[in-house]
């Protein structure tokens, strides 16, 4: 089997393994039919990845030729988005074991296969090269995640996943509309050929109207600034699990597919012609500022990190406003980073609530001296986010800034200094909570998360900290990725 | 092509408007998802509707005829006809769950953030 044909295997692997895993009784076997699942998409995505760099994997379904049927097409970019999303499955699905145990104690096997729906789905909008391929496998992913949000405990969890439901769907219909456009003027669905034929009807205002469709269906699917709603209530009501799960791959995968219908079905020129980076780049500042001063109001530390989710959104959306191969090398470097860094601080205080019962800030008085590891893996990874040397977070914000500095976009550097300090207060706020004001009155001690869901935990600290030094993979792939979109010769 | 000739967009724009209005400034969960279903199906007419070539025959291979209607954007909306229907299923079903949870299914009355202390029950 080569690697083409290994490729969809990616996709196909957690789809197949959803129907088994909803039919397998108890809990042990759900999981670990996940777990193989995740295993095995993240094994071939890392075969994969190293052999598209060069020339793209294209795989045909039913062996029809890709104008007429779908084909999976992978680049650096997707190949390298796929990797961190089966990874992110990979290293999440241990640590989810025992929180789903205790919040979801019956019917895991309905849990793990919307679960793996979900992932699949993900997957797909990823891998594919079709544009209406991407909506079916959008709407895929979106549906298994309106059910999975309403099984978190809170009363209002169904509640979040309405509210989330209706502008997702909106997002849908608006990209639909936006892809309906474009096939009505070129009559072609394959993103390769979209992007040949668009050229000679840039000039409409069908194919203009289709751009804004799709951008703004797509920017409700990753929390761009303004349509970002959904996100804090969803991400704070949801199960503990798939909060981690989704903070770190969901949005990630919506920035994919907006770079890859922006860049390369539109193209950079289109782009540019249309008032794409200005408001873009107004956006971006914006949701820097605004969602970072909302996140230090929030008492919920699962609201005060979603919120931190929007804000970062707002870098990566910054860096691909520049229009430059180094602003987007920052926007998927960023991208990266981020996962691996919001992950373990989701896990950390997900690990809290587990323990403790309660997401308030205070309930995190005095946790340093009763949770040292936990407390210490989310002070570490919190360290990420600001941006501090020697993280991955300062990767990203380094890169960040060298394209801002590119264009003398000064205003810019100054607002992501700000959004810096903002993460500083925000971040500060709870370690200093936990470390130095004293326990709670009248509370048990808390007793120390165990193993299995501290080594999940380290295992992405420690990343946050490792792609801080090492930047081969990182930096490597995103510089591939982004001179791909821009259509440069690496 | 007159105005007439556009008939079916403008019965899409039309379509689309309503169901955008209805999900924005209706509070009632089953009113929205009425208007949501509105919205999805402009979507779906306009892409019918762009498959019709004029003098095209039906999609079926016959001697003596040249020109056909495209048959692919019937297939692509049996998709999305199945999507909208999953999407207004799981919404009707939150929609129940939320009444039994609070007694009302009117969104602008309920609010998320009270959920704050219910993770420790």
């Amino acid at each position: 089997m080569t690697v083409t044909e290994m490729m969809p295997f990616g996709v196909l692997i957690p789809l197949i393994a959803a129907p088994i895993c909803a039919l397998l009784p108890g809990r042990f076997l759900p999981w670990l039919t996940a777990m193989l699942a995740a295993v095995l998409s993240a094994l071939v995505m890392a075969q994969v990845l190293p052999a598209a760099v060069d020339e793209p994997l294209r795989y045909a379904f039913g062996n029809w030729p890709p104008p007429i049927g779908i084909e999976f097409r992978v680049d650096a970019v997707n190949g390298f988005i796929g990797l961190l999303v089966s990874l992110m499955a990979t290293v999440i699905l241990p640590w989810a074991r025992i929180s789903v145990n205790q919040e979801i104690p019956e019917r895991q096997g309905l849990f793990y296969a919307l679960f793996l729906l979900a992932f699949s789905g993900l997957m797909g909008i990823t891998l594919t090269g079709d544009a209406f391929n991407l909506f079916v496998f959008l709407e895929i992913s979106s549906l298994s995640t309106y059910a999975l949000v309403a099984m978190g405990r809170p009363k209002t969890a169904p509640l979040s996943a309405f509210r989330y439901l209706i502008m997702g769907t909106l997002g849908a219909t608006f990209y639909l509309i936006g892809v309906g456009m474009l096939y009505i003027m070129t009559g072609t669905l394959n993103m390769a050929d979209l992007a040949e034929r668009l050229p000679a009807v840039a000039d409409t205002r069908a194919v203009q109207a289709g751009f804004a469709f799709i951008v703004v269906g797509i920017g409700v699917k990753l929390a761009l600034f303004p349509l970002h709603r959904w996100l804090p209530g969803s991400y704070a009501n949801a199960p503990s699990a798939i909060t981690v799960f989704l903070s770190s791959t969901a949005t990630k995968v919506a920035v994919y597919a907006l770079l890859r219908l922006v860049f390369t079905v539109f193209g950079i020129g289109f782009a540019a012609a249309m008032p794409y980076a200005e408001i873009f780049f107004i956006l971006g500042l914006a949701g820097i500022l605004l969602p970072s001063l909302w996140a230090i109001q929030q008492d919920n530390l699962k609201r005060l990190l979603a919120y931190s989710s929007v804000a970062q959104i707002g870098y990566i959306i910054l860096g691909i406003s520049l229009l430059s191969v180094t602003g987007l090398t920052s926007g998927l470097v960023h991208l990266f980073n981020h996962a691996i860094i919001k992950a373990a601080l989701f896990m950390c205080v997900c690990t809290v609530i587990y323990q403790t019962g309660s997401a308030r800030i205070s309930a995190f008085q005095g946790l340093g001296r009763q949770m040292p590891l936990t407390m210490l893996a989310f002070v570490l990874a919190g360290l990420g986010l600001i941006g501090v040397p020697l993280t991955a977070g300062f990767i990203s914000k380094w890169v960040l800034i060298q394209a801002a500095i590119e264009q003398d976009l000064w205003l810019a550097v100054v607002v992501i200094l700000i959004g810096s300090l903002m993460a500083v207060i925000y971040i500060g706020k709870v370690a200093e909570a936990a470390w130095i004001q004293p326990p709670v009155e009248g509370r048990a001690p808390v007793k120390e998360a165990r193993a299995g869901l501290l080594i999940p935990m380290y295992v992405l600290v420690f990343a946050t900290y490792y792609f801080g030094i090492d930047t081969r993979l990182t930096l490597d792939f995103a510089t591939a990725g982004a001179n791909v979109l821009i259509g440069a010769t690496p | 092509m007159g105005w007439l000739g556009l008939f079916n967009y403008w019965i899409v724009v039309v379509l689309m408007m309503i169901g955008f209005y209805t999900v924005v400034s209706r509070g009632n969960m089953a009113k929205k998802i009425i208007g949501l279903n509105l919205f999805q199906t402009s979507a779906f007419i306009m892409f019918i509707s762009a498959g019709k070539i004029l003098g095209g025959s039906t999609p079926i291979y016959r001697e003596g005829i040249e020109v056909y209607s495209n048959p692919l954007p019937h297939v692509l909306i049996l998709t999305a006809i199945v999507v909208g229907i999953a999407t207004t299923a799981v919404g009707l079903a939150l929609a129940v769950r939320i009444h039994e949870n609070f007694g009302s299914i009117e969104d602008d009355l309920l609010s998320e953030d009270d959920s704050d202390d219910e993770t420790s029950t």
